[in-house]
């Protein structure tokens, strides 16, 4: 039994593959100097290491970053998903696959399960991701004080020094005003209990799937030309205090298509009369659930 | 029920398609020729050629077409095609004191060995609109000639090195470092901070080097020397040993004189701000050396408490296809992020009217 809009889950397979170009774009020895860099930043997790980002076709903050990690890494044997909003469809995630598809002539799929390498911006899929895949996320920011201390060259004394005070004053100064933290999204994490990381701007109700995952987690900006990392089971933690710890907060509503509770939800305005309705922001999740209940329904019927 | 307002495949192909469209205009017009811009567009495919970082006057001029004349957008498409290229390494500096001049002037000197020569300029132009272009007449009759000077034309700043008023830069023979290969890290040397400016927006130099004439930066520059025109581009192939000159470009190079009160160990003398451009580009490259003069306060032992002094601000700020990238891209999807600002914003909300309630 397919799932519904299973045919179009394949639609662009049939994607040429353009020549002149290397396998993933990227020059063999581009993609060497970025592995060092991702292999440095495996070792020192959540430590932001710079390297020598090249100028993309696609422009910066549209995920040159990401495409740059997922080029580095990609074999033909590889099988890759790109979401952008936690949705397949999006046009920046079509865009960015259909990259792939030309100039590395891989296969794409929209099925979080089948994916080896996943590429993202803004959400990490619902399904938990197991040993042996890759999420690779789009970062516009690396840096998690930036808003605190703008000067690159004080951060990184700050990083070195483990001296993350500006942002536990923050996050107080947040409470002592509004009685809540008032971060939703790109909410900092410490990694390994050394350093303090941006989850890029996931909304803070996925940064508990950071910690321990079993999948690798690549981090890559682009513009600002840093990579970083999370390697499988480290422990990330989102920043919180003991009388006011972490909460996760999405909408407090079920998705319309499929009725989840447990997902990430997108409010959708229906009208101009107030009309809301809401659905998971996570399409691959949402549409297997549905395919599943359609067949528990025939079943039944 | 709801329909996803997510583009898809279709919609991407169709935008594309009336963009091409949008490009070409109204077909009962004749086609607009690649030669045609790179000929009578030039100051445009010489901006694009020093924002894009590549000197190639015909892929700027195709930059410029495919790009509908967005020159940022041009400068994008350039850059791109560059980093496919492959670097071979770097040319001796070029010797501009030994440029075919097209241009030169000095702001210091009344006269000098060689002349002022205005060249191709705007500068004493009334900008009254010229309606006979409109009307697309006949090419302009030739510009007078005058015969060509024998006379090397010196530079000014070499004129004034002979009494010692003008600091010396330090001689280097390390290969110049390159920022589309390596990240940009500070502190920046001054052979990294040029590479930068020179392909820096020319609209963000212009601002910064104004800021430094009306006090942010305290600058007391003057145009010490403009020369355009054309140099040899000289190579050592490592096989040969020698140096062989490859081709010539045409650049626009200017030469700022700044006072400098001296210190403990230096005497008073005059500091050099220097900017090179590709091309006729002679507003970013005075600007360019306002903004390279004052980039140099902390080594010269000066307040630097300017935006134009700040190395982390103008260097990481004047890149505009990096910036034209971070800003546009705001545009893109962020309703996740948004939805995750709503649901706080209804919790603080919440919160604050309860208290009131209390």
């Amino acid at each position: 039994m397919m799932a519904p809009g299973a045919e179009n889950r394949s639609r662009e397979a049939a994607v040429e593959t353009v020549t002149g170009y290397n396998f993933g774009y990227l020059d063999e020895n581009t993609k060497r100097m970025i592995r060092r860099a991702l292999l440095k930043a495996v070792a020192i997790p959540g430590h932001q290491v710079p390297f020598g980002s090249r100028e993309m076709p696609l422009p910066y903050g549209w995920g040159t970053g990401g495409i740059q990690v997922t080029a580095s890494i990609i074999g033909p044997g590889d099988r890759l998903k790109v979401i952008d909003q936690g949705a397949d469809d999006t046009t920046n995630a079509v865009s960015i696959r259909r990259f792939f598809a030309r100039v590395a002539g891989v296969g794409t799929t929209e099925r979080t399960a089948d994916a080896t390498i996943v590429q993202t911006r803004h959400r990490i899929p619902e399904t938990p991701l197991r040993e042996g895949q890759v999420l690779v996320y789009q970062v516009p920011m690396p840096e998690p004080l930036f808003r605190l201390e703008p000067r690159v060259a004080e951060t990184k004394r700050l990083h070195a020094l483990a001296d993350y005070s500006l942002m536990h004053v923050k996050l107080y100064e947040d409470i002592a005003r509004t009685g809540h933290i008032a971060t939703s999204y790109n909410y900092p994490v410490m990694v390994n209990g050394r350093y303090l990381m941006s989850p890029s701007p996931i909304p803070a109700f996925d940064n508990p799937k950071m910690h321990r995952m079993a999948a690798l987690q690549l981090f890559g900006a682009g513009r600002e030309k840093r990579i970083y990392a999370v390697p499988p089971y480290t422990e990330v933690r989102s920043l919180d205090f003991e009388d006011h710890p972490f909460v996760p907060i999405r909408a407090d509503a079920a998705c319309e298509l499929c009725g989840s509770r447990e997902s990430y939800l997108d409010e959708v305005v229906t009208d101009d009369r107030g009309g809301r309705m809401f659905v998971c922001s996570d399409t691959d999740y949402c549409t297997t659930r549905q395919g599943t209940q359609g067949s528990a329904r025939e079943a039944a019927e | 029920m709801y329909v996803a307002v997510k583009g898809g495949e279709r919609a991407i192909e169709a935008a594309h398609a009336w963009l091409a469209e949008a490009r070409r205009g109204d077909p009962a017009l004749p086609e607009l020729s690649v030669a045609q811009v790179e000929e009578q567009l030039g100051l445009a495919v010489d901006r694009v050629m020093a924002e894009g970082a590549c000197h190639d006057r015909g892929l700027a001029a195709l930059a410029i077409k495919q790009a509908r004349g967005d020159l940022i957008e041009a400068a994008f498409l350039l850059r791109a095609y560059r980093t496919t290229l492959p670097r071979f390494g770097a040319s001796l500096p070029l010797e501009t004191g030994a440029m075919r001049i097209r241009r030169r002037i000095s702001a210091t000197y009344k006269d000098l060995p060689g002349g002022q020569v205005l060249g191709p300029t705007f500068d004493y132009t009334h900008r009254l609109l010229d309606f006979a272009l409109a009307a697309e007449g006949e090419a302009p009759a030739p510009a007078p000639e005058a015969p060509a000077e024998a006379a090397t034309m010196p530079r000014v700043t070499g004129i004034l090195a002979q009494e010692g008023l003008m600091q010396p830069e330090p001689p280097g023979d390390a290969e110049p470092p390159d920022l589309t290969r390596q990240p940009l890290s500070f502190p920046a040397d001054r052979p990294l901070r040029l590479q930068a400016l020179a392909r820096g927006d020319e609209g963000f130099l212009l601002a910064l080097g104004y800021s430094t004439q009306r006090g942010y930066g305290n600058a007391h520059p003057f145009v010490g020397e403009i020369r355009m025109g054309e140099v040899a581009v000289e190579i050592v192939p490592p096989e040969l040993g020698f140096p062989i000159a490859i081709g010539e470009i045409t650049v626009t190079e200017c030469q700022m004189v700044n006072q400098f009160a001296g210190s403990k160990t230096e005497p008073a003398q005059f500091t050099r701000g220097y900017g090179l451009v590709f091309g006729h580009g002679e507003r970013k490259a005075m600007a360019m050396a306002l903004v390279d003069r004052s980039l140099r306060a902390r080594e010269l032992g000066e307040e630097a408490e300017a935006p134009a002094q700040s190395e982390e601000f103008v260097l990481y700020h004047c890149d505009n296809v990096e910036a034209t990238g971070f800003v546009e891209h705001l545009k893109l999807p962020h309703y996740v992020d948004f939805q995750s600002e709503l649901e706080k914003i209804r919790q603080l909300r919440a919160t604050a009217l309860r208290e009131a309630a209390e």
